[in-house]
């Protein structure tokens, strides 16, 4: 046998959760941000601001379905593939997975159908109440899935008997150790990704020689947006990496490439950790770097691996995806700053800028997703920390039947993301030819043809 | 059954109310997402101003109609999690083939509207296959859970009949809803199909009914062996009796100023009521046929309270809310602007 049910269901689950991901990381901001676009028209009556609702507000229904088929198959996952798990945990991950469907599904499908086709039939401030439901049923919808993550991370508030995990405190299980620094560090990572989505976006409607007001709008929103909520998440994930040097010490030592405990560790900013001899080649230093920044103090003490034998993380995709977020994070904090300095002094965008941003459309997704992966990665071998190990939960379902149903995820996966890549920027262009000034004539018409065609 | 007869209070009615909440979530999901699913299925090949009609007139709901779905089959993990991984083991690639059907409708919908006109007919015939797709897997799975996971001929055979009854149904009520959101021909020519699908759907319902008891004695007996009989049988009894009202209606259509354009679909929301009573009737209090009862397979009582705290308040506000949004879309369906 090639490979074991274990790892096609790994594989599965990482596929699937990655491609779900990618989606909520844009449509729980974007919704605030269509939410903000609303009250800025309801405050000026300024048309520009609802032509960039208008615009966005397809986007959002296009990323949120991809969003929803999407997480129903997530939900399957856990009976199909990973039985152990709702046997060993379900008394806590069911309630936590059902409030999730309660306050948040719910809310957020009904009001969307209102939010989207609505505004002719009810009134303007129902219609910006609905756009707040959908906003606030997408945030809870994180909430509650961030505290089940979280949980599994850290955690708290149950006890075991016979093997079951049994709920003791319910306010302890949902706001346990890790939950309230992953939760601020994912809703800034989803307005970081929706912010650039708008400014990329944004940068190739301008680019494409469109020269109406909206999107100069939408990019120096975004801009601003980003200038604030960039450097904030790097004080929120420093905040978060000691949260987890102290609940899960496993893991930093993995993403740092502590092989062994020292006082002062350096920072390695790159090197090639290798498993077999234990250290890492080719390295780049900074000296007492990791303490300092781990422990704030220079001399402080940081675990290595050797203190967890046979249980600690694999540390290559730790190491790297930690680099990689990092090195994501640090680039958009200066084209961040740079832009909205430009802004600020130039009232506009250099063209150098607007490809900058163009290029940089998708760089939320790559940081999420390598922060996703050194944190679930960085949880093995356990899926629930010191209760559950991931071997242990799985499914006895033939591998075939595994293979079968990952090949056609995969594929199906390949065929939505590049047709959804190419129907924004296919959204762009309709868009950049509405309403050319040249063609005021036939602006009704125009305006008819692209945006009024049905669903 | 005598180790849990013997449970009282909370252990005992926790899980009874929550198969009670899973068996509701199921039952609105079939006639809710049934609809729109119908409408996939029916989405004819000849008209492009049909095919938009008809997506319009499902556009504000498809979202939270198919949410039933997530929270039924939620139900069944967070309150039945055994019952929950027997059950998806045994149906993993139905499972598959059904997620992978509703992920392609649900973003074909999406996507027709925003691609180049001439990538439209594309996604409007992987908006058909998505829905049958779903539809047939659905019922697939019905089947096979009423066959209690039999690995037979005859099992399989069973579950192919429900798959198509299953699908036959859905696009009953699909057509049904066609009749009364749609006008002019559109509205004519859904009432031509539900005729049609409305006599697939009953010969399916009443074959069903017919094989299943005699593959299956536990079901046989339930239903003949019981002195209840007189009473079950008025279930067949009024389902012929709405198909009948039903086709009547349809065989008479047009009526004079629309009249009576609800008749079909609540009477078909009645019929689908009925074969989930017999349903339910046939395997209470088991959750898996045969295998696994609701008190064996419920998770941990101070689990099901705390949901259930939430439930009491949210799923009122859900049915209100749910009752807002059909109201605010009341009447014909009209074209589909993002205004």
């Amino acid at each position: 046998m090639l490979m074991d049910t274990l790892i096609l269901s790994r594989i599965q689950f990482a596929a699937n959760i990655s491609f779900h991901i990618l989606f909520p990381t844009i449509t729980i901001a974007l919704c605030w941000f269509l939410l903000f676009f609303k009250i800025q028209y309801n405050r000026t009556n300024d048309e520009v601001w609802m032509r960039v609702y208008r615009f966005w507000v397809k986007i959002f229904a296009l990323t949120f379905a991809l969003g929803v088929v999407s997480g129903i198959t997530m939900s399957f996952q856990f009976g199909t593939n990973w039985p152990g798990y709702m046997k060993t945990v379900g008394n806590i991950a069911g309630p936590l997975l059902g409030y999730e469907v309660l306050t948040a599904f719910f809310l957020e499908a009904t009001f969307l159908g209102i939010m989207l086709f609505g505004i002719d039939r009810v009134s303007n401030r129902v219609h910006t109440l609905a756009t707040f439901l959908v906003a606030f049923g997408t945030s809870m919808s994180a909430f509650w899935i961030i505290a089940l993550n979280s949980w599994m991370q850290t955690p708290a508030g149950f006890e075991m008997r016979d093997g079951v995990a049994h709920p003791v405190d319910w306010l302890e299980i949902i706001f346990n150790p890790s939950m309230p620094y992953r939760l601020a560090h994912m809703l800034t990572a989803s307005g970081i990704t929706a912010g650039f989505l708008i400014a990329g976006i944004s940068a190739y409607r301008i680019l494409k020689e469109d020269h109406k007001p909206a999107p100069r709008r939408a990019l120096k929103a975004a801009v601003f947006a980003l200038a604030f909520l960039v450097p904030t998440q790097v004080l929120i994930g420093d905040i978060h990496g000691l949260n987890t040097l102290h609940h899960q010490p496993a893991k930093i030592a993995a993403m740092e490439s502590v092989w062994h405990t020292e006082k002062g560790a350096p920072l390695i900013l790159f090197a090639i950790p290798d498993e077999k001899t234990q250290s890492n080649l080719y390295s780049i230093e900074i000296p007492r770097g990791a303490s300092l920044i781990l422990g704030h103090d220079l001399n402080a003490e940081i675990k290595g691996l050797n203190e967890f034998p046979n249980a600690h993380p694999p540390v290559k995709p730790l190491f790297y995806g930690f680099r990689i977020m990092v090195g994501m994070g640090m680039l958009m904090l200066l084209v961040s700053w740079i832009a909205a300095w430009q802004f600020l002094r130039k009232k506009d965008l250099s063209p150098l800028m607007l490809k900058v941003f163009l290029v940089m459309t998708f760089s939320g997704w790559v940081a999420t997703l390598a922060g996703w992966y050194v944190t679930e990665i960085g949880r093995q071998p356990y899926l629930v920390t010191g209760i559950l190990k991931t071997a242990d939960a799985v499914t006895q379902i033939p591998s075939h039947n595994v293979g079968t149903s990952l090949t056609l995820y995969l594929l199906l996966y390949a065929f939505l993301l590049t047709a959804y890549i190419r129907t924004l920027f296919v959204m762009a262009r309709k868009a950049v030819l509405v309403d050319r000034p040249e063609n005021m004539k036939s602006l009704q018409e125009k305006i008819h043809d692209a945006e009024d065609a049905p669903l | 059954m005598t180790a849990t007869t013997l449970l009282t209070g909370e252990a005992y009615w926790l899980p009874v109310i929550f198969i009670g909440l899973m068996g509701l979530a199921f039952f609105l999901y079939a006639i809710l997402d049934g609809y729109d699913l119908g409408v996939g299925i029916l989405l004819p090949k000849d008209s492009d101003a049909h095919r938009d009609m008809m997506i319009a007139s499902i556009g504000p709901f498809w979202d939270a109609n198919e949410t039933w779905l997530v929270l039924g089959a939620g139900i069944l993990l967070i309150a039945f999690p055994q019952a929950h991984s027997l059950v998806l083991y045994n149906l993993y690639l139905p499972v598959a083939a059904m997620l992978i059907g509703l992920i392609l409708r649900g973003v074909s919908f999406d996507f027709r509207a925003k691609t180049p006109e001439d990538h439209k007919a594309v996604w409007d015939n992987t908006f058909k296959a998505g829905s049958i797709i779903a539809a047939l897997s659905q019922g697939y799975m019905l089947g096979s859970y009423v066959m209690g996971f039999e690995q037979s001929v005859a099992a399989y055979l069973f579950s192919a009949l429900s798959a198509i009854c299953v699908t036959a149904g859905y696009s009953f009520i699909g057509a049904a809803w066609l009749v009364l959101k749609s006008e002019g021909e559109l509205q004519i020519r859904a009432a031509r199909w539900a005729r049609v699908c409305g006599w697939l759907t009953a010969l399916g319902i009443t074959s069903v009914s017919i094989v299943n008891p005699l593959i299956s004695s536990a079901i046989f007996d339930k239903w003949f062996g019981s002195p209840m009989v007189i009473l079950l049988l008025l279930i067949p009894v009024f389902c012929a009796a709405l198909f009948f009202i039903v086709d009547r209606y349809l065989a008479h259509f047009p009526h004079d100023k629309d009249f009576g354009a609800w008749i079909p679909i609540v009477c078909i929301a009645m019929i689908f009521l009925l074969c989930f009573v017999g349903l339910a009737y046939s395997f209470f209090p088991y959750v898996v046929p045969n295998t696994l009862d609701i008190w064996e397979s419920a998770s941990a009582p101070e689990s099901l309270k705390f949901i259930l705290y939430g439930v009491v308040i949210v799923l009122p506000t859900i049915i209100g809310y749910t009752i807002y949004s059909y109201s605010v879309f009341s009447g014909k369906a009209t074209q589909l602007k993002y205004y």
